[in-house]
């Protein structure tokens, strides 16, 4: 177990710049998660983790010591590639056994004829060949030692994977998208299987995927990093619900976050489709910005509804997708907005979007993420005052500042709020 | 599980270095690297190098006690001229051109139709006529070749160019090749040819044989180098000069010159290995599949 | 498929097909009918007619010929000369064999990470492939000329007497070896290049970070083993190569001195063309298929098997 630090890393390959400053602390024991467009820079930042890259410049320590000059067997950290990289022409025994065979074997003892004279060598074998079982066993694979990975199912091999990182005991385990491979059904089921060994091993786990459903669902904590610079660290939840850059706020979430074009009101405010909404905008008047809302914070009314506290667009329905338990709405607005919204609905929509007078938009203000020019977030949304009173809003005293972006029920407890009571930085 | 926190440390075999040692390190490995490939790069150029240098050298300094490696007194023009002369070495070479251009063009004419009926059309005897292929693959042409010699005896067809060709007009390798390739070609291009109203024919040439350019170009690599170096065979039916090949040259002139002319001697050589050394190295890549292109066999 | 799609709609989709079929018969035996009439001539025929002739006692343009039998294969067996010429073709297989893919695979080794300089050395050490061997061969002949040629020369700048090279019995194969092994480095080495970037890179690191320090390591975990297909395939080709030496022979040595460098082409050719005993030549090229079969099937028997995961 072991805590990770990255310090001021950058790496450029020939002049390309592909990372720059990085300044990343994994906590012990903890899960963090590289997320982030195919290019970022996350599988190299783990490779430099891992030592088999060096970094143009800064430092890589583990446990407070700084690891740079020291080669990857020698960082104590384990690595699961993409392709798992399986030896092929060993068997499943001698793959998980390797890292042990290197380090406690000397070289004598690991040639081909000359290492049967060591009777050293027989001992030591005894004991790798039951701490490989031990660990297999762990895995459930231990009924596959003989075979060789060209007999294994893509679930099978990537746990000898897993095998042949565990038996090293490491102080980490660095992960480069090792669910890419598989196909989608044994990717779900694997994520919990690996969100259930760190639970169990309890060591620090550094995991890289593009996929940002795997990031949401088995960290602790996620980076999303975009070209070459970490956009924003924090636990899951912060990342969706306060998204710091319009990158951020695109990657996370499925479907995509809505995003509209507002600007910058002569009094201050953000203004959309010529209409004002009581947010504040720290920017120059006339200024672009991007309004991002979730499809889940839009509420749908017949047209010419209007609902106290809340914005309206108008619309009408382009297209509804059947998910099964809701909807997916695709709805184009209608002057004087422009644009297409998506926005999902549980259960029957049909009363409501087949009124020929068009469909209403709703959403609370406080629900929006607005976006500067250059992508950062605005981070002073406040509601006016004639809205819903935002300090006699329970969700509003969790998260401080930041109202939560739905709507509460009348009666019924938020769910995603559920989680802790006071905003961590 | 680990019951002590773990920091990095070196462990038993591994040692930590500090920037200065690795770049020593570094430093000693490629001295050593490059030192063995340039030794061995030296083995390789050396008779190239001694080729080209003593074909300018005049005979005073090639019988020379003393060794310089750079001539003093450069005697190209009358080496080369005397090489050209004495033996018709341009007419080798043109001899060469004809020779391998003849053999190349009737192997495609011949194994590219085959090799997609093997591949693509059914046909009886499909089957026996690959086993075939496969076992021709195994027969070096030094074994037909004494049949093959007193056939043409027979019929007076000795000391002709079509000699020199003909046992290598059917190339079984070209079939097994261009079989392969063939195979991995779409079979809905095909139908959709034949649909519109194209003869086997015209797929053949017009359609497929376009896409297997690479296979192709890398093939007649492998045939031209194969065919302009190939001694064995013009040696058995060629005794006049006039029709040598390259390599067959060669030997006449060095028979001609035994011990003497060493000038003219390697600038002769010089001129007859020029052709498909310039060759390679204009068209390295081609030349390098196609070669190797035996090993995929 | 479109035939189908054509049978829906037209009326008789079965005369179609088997129009269809006919043509393709046609086409195939057609196309398929040169090569076939040449694999005739030049192989089938010509092995039916050696297969005779070894068993005749038939000399080029003789009158009367006697059915013989067994005897030259028996002739063959027994006859020192024949012995000696196979003894030779072993010999120098046996040292071309370590020597060619030794070297090519050391050169490919080093070669693998260069990058800057790879281009250069993969050209340098590709040339003789493409030379004119027979060229090149009176050009080693000079080289290693014990009075004007370099090698002497250094030998004797050294300290050393001359030696020999290709006028002493005992040096003769070895030399005409190490010319085999020149001729023949560069394509081992492209074998395997090819070879060494089949292997995926990744599986490196992950024995870097196993554990594998040193270079010796990494080669004897992943490379060696990875290179089984690749390896055993050089050695075989290399054998057949090897086996069928002639052209340095018939130019530089001609089978001398007395005989010990020459090899079984070589003997086969003396024979042949140069005696005209053809009906023994016929066995002994019968032999020399036997040998060059047997390394072929093993090639194709390894390769069916692969050595490979």
């Amino acid at each position: 177990m072991a805590r990770v630090e990255l310090k001021s890393i950058s790496k450029s390959f020939g002049g390309v710049p592909v990372l720059s400053g990085i300044e990343l602390d994994v906590a012990d024991g903890e899960f963090l998660t590289l997320v982030g467009a195919s290019g970022c820079g996350k599988s190299t930042l783990i490779r430099i983790i891992a030592g088999l890259e060096p970094q143009s410049s800064g430092s890589v320590l583990i446990n407070g010591a700084p690891v740079d000059h020291l080669r990857p067997h020698e960082r104590q950290v384990a690595m699961v590639f993409q392709s798992y990289a399986l030896y092929p022409h060993m068997r499943v025994f001698a793959n998980i056994g390797l890292p042990l065979m290197m380090s406690r074997l000397n070289l004598f003892e690991r040639l081909p004829i000359i290492r049967m004279l060591s009777a050293r060598r027989r001992r030591v074998m005894a004991e790798i060949e039951s701490e490989v079982r031990a660990v297999t066993k762990q895995l459930q694979i231990d009924a596959l030692l003989e075979r060789r990975p060209s007999q294994l199912s893509g679930g099978q091999r990537q746990r000898v994977a897993l095998g042949r990182a565990m038996v090293r005991h490491p102080a980490a385990f660095l992960m480069d998208e090792p669910l890419s491979n598989l196909d989608a059904k044994l990717r779900v089921h694997m994520r919990t299987e690996l969100a259930e060994l760190h639970d169990r091993l309890g060591t620090t786990f550094i995991y890289v995927t593009h996929d940002q459903v795997e990031a949401m669902t088995m960290s602790d904590r996620v980076a999303m990093m975009d070209n070459g610079t970490i956009l924003q660290i924090g636990r899951p939840g912060d990342l969706y619900m306060r998204p710091a850059n319009l990158k951020v706020a695109q990657f996370i979430g499925t479907p995509a976050i809505n995003l509209l074009p507002a600007k910058v009101s002569s009094a201050g405010s953000v203004e959309l489709f010529g209409a004002e909404l009581p947010i504040r905008a720290r920017r120059p008047a006339g200024s672009a910005m991007t309004l991002g809302i979730r499809p889940e914070a839009i509420t749908l009314a017949p047209l010419g509804t209007s609902r106290p506290g809340m914005h309206l667009l108008p619309g009408r329905l382009r297209r509804s997708e059947n998910l099964g338990p809701e909807h997916m709405l695709h709805i184009d607005l209608t002057s004087p907005a422009s644009g297409t919204i998506i926005c999902s609905v549980a259960g029957d929509h049909e009363p409501l979007t087949s009124d020929s007078r068009g469909l209403a938009l709703l959403f609370m203000p406080s629900a929006c993420h607005v976006f500067d020019v250059e992508g950062h977030r605005i981070d002073d949304v406040e509601a006016a005052s004639a809205a819903a009173a935002p300090s006699s809003d329970p969700h509003a005293r969790a998260f401080g500042a930041t109202l939560c972006p739905l709507p509460p029920k009348a009666g019924e407890p938020c769910a995603p709020c559920g989680g802790p009571a006071a905003r961590t930085s | 599980m680990d019951t002590h926190l773990p920091s990095p440390h070196p462990s038993p075999g591994g040692r930590g270095r500090s920037p200065v040692g690795t770049l020593a390190r570094r430093a000693a490995t490629l001295f050593v690297v490059h030192g063995i490939l340039i030794a061995g790069a030296v083995f390789i150029l050396l008779p190239f190098v001694w080729m080209l240098i003593t074909s300018i050298k005049s005979p005073a300094e090639i019988f020379a006690v003393d060794f310089s490696l750079w001539p003093k007194h450069f005697n190209a023009v009358e080496n080369y001229g005397f090489a050209l002369q004495k033996v018709p070495l341009l007419r080798f070479a043109a001899n060469g051109v004809i020779v391998c251009a003849g053999i190349l063009l009737i192997q495609l004419l011949v194994a590219i139709p085959c090799a997609y009926a093997l591949a693509k059309l059914r046909f009886p005897g499909r089957t026996a006529l690959f086993a075939l292929v496969l076992m021709g693959l195994c027969i070096p042409i030094q074994v037909p070749a004494l049949p093959l010699y007193m056939g043409l005896a027979q019929v007076g067809l000795l000391n002709t160019y079509f000699a020199i060709m003909m046992p290598f007009f059917l190339s079984v390798f070209a079939i097994f090749l261009f079989r392969q390739f063939f195979k991995s070609y779409p079979d809905e291009i095909i139908h959709a040819a034949r649909l519109d109203g194209m003869s086997e024919f015209e797929i053949v040439w017009l359609i497929v044989v376009p896409s297997a350019w690479p296979a192709i170009a890398a093939f007649s690599v492998f045939s031209i180098v194969a065919h302009w170096n190939d001694l064995y065979w013009p040696l058995i039916v060629i005794s006049d000069t006039h029709l040598a090949t390259p390599p067959l040259g060669m030997m006449f002139f060095a028979d001609a010159e035994t011990g003497s002319n060493y000038g003219a001697l390697t600038a002769a050589a010089t001129v007859l290995t020029a052709p498909l050394v310039v060759a390679f190295l204009i068209a390295r890549r081609r030349f390098i599949e196609g070669i190797t292109m035996t090993g995929i066999k | 498929m479109m035939a189908s799609a054509v049978a829906i709609a037209a009326p008789v989709p079965v005369v179609r097909r088997d129009r269809q079929r006919l043509i393709e018969k046609l086409a195939g035996c057609g196309f398929a009918f040169p090569a076939f009439l040449l694999l005739l001539l030049t192989n089938l025929v010509p092995l039916a007619v050696l297969l005779y002739l070894s068993f005749t006692n038939y000399e080029l343009g003789a009158l009367d010929t006697r059915f013989l039998g067994l005897d030259n294969f028996r002739k063959a067996v027994t006859d020192p000369v024949l012995r000696r010429s196979l003894a030779n073709t072993f010999v120098y297989v046996a040292i071309v064999l370590p020597g060619a893919v030794g070297l090519g695979l050391l050169i490919a080794v080093l070669l693998h990470r260069r990058k800057r300089t790879r281009t250069f050395y993969e050209v340098v050490y590709f040339l003789p492939v493409t030379s004119t061997l027979i060229a090149m061969a009176t050009v080693w002949q000079f080289i290693l000329h014990p009075n004007l040629g370099p090698v002497n020369g250094m030998l004797r700048a050294m300290g050393f007497g001359e030696i020999a090279f290709l006028s002493e019995p005992a040096y003769v194969l070895p030399t005409l070896a190490a010319i085999g092994i020149w001729q023949l480095v560069g394509f081992n080495m492209v074998l395997f290049l090819a070879g060494l970037s089949a292997i995926p890179r990744d599986l490196y690191e992950a024995a870097e970070i196993d554990g594998c320090r040193s270079g010796i390591d990494r080669f004897l975990t992943i490379t060696w083993p990875l290179l089984g297909p690749t390896t055993m395939f050089v050695i075989i080709t290399t054998s057949i190569t090897a086996f069928k030496v002639f052209d340095t022979v018939a130019v530089m040595t001609r089978g001398g001195p007395m005989g010990s460098s020459e090899v079984l082409l070589y003997a086969i050719y003396l024979e042949g063309y140069q005696y005209f005993h053809m009906g023994y030549a016929a066995a002994l090229t019968l032999i020399f298929l036997a040998f060059v079969l047997l390394f072929s099937i093993l090639q194709t028997f390894v390769l069916e098997r692969r050595v490979h995961y």
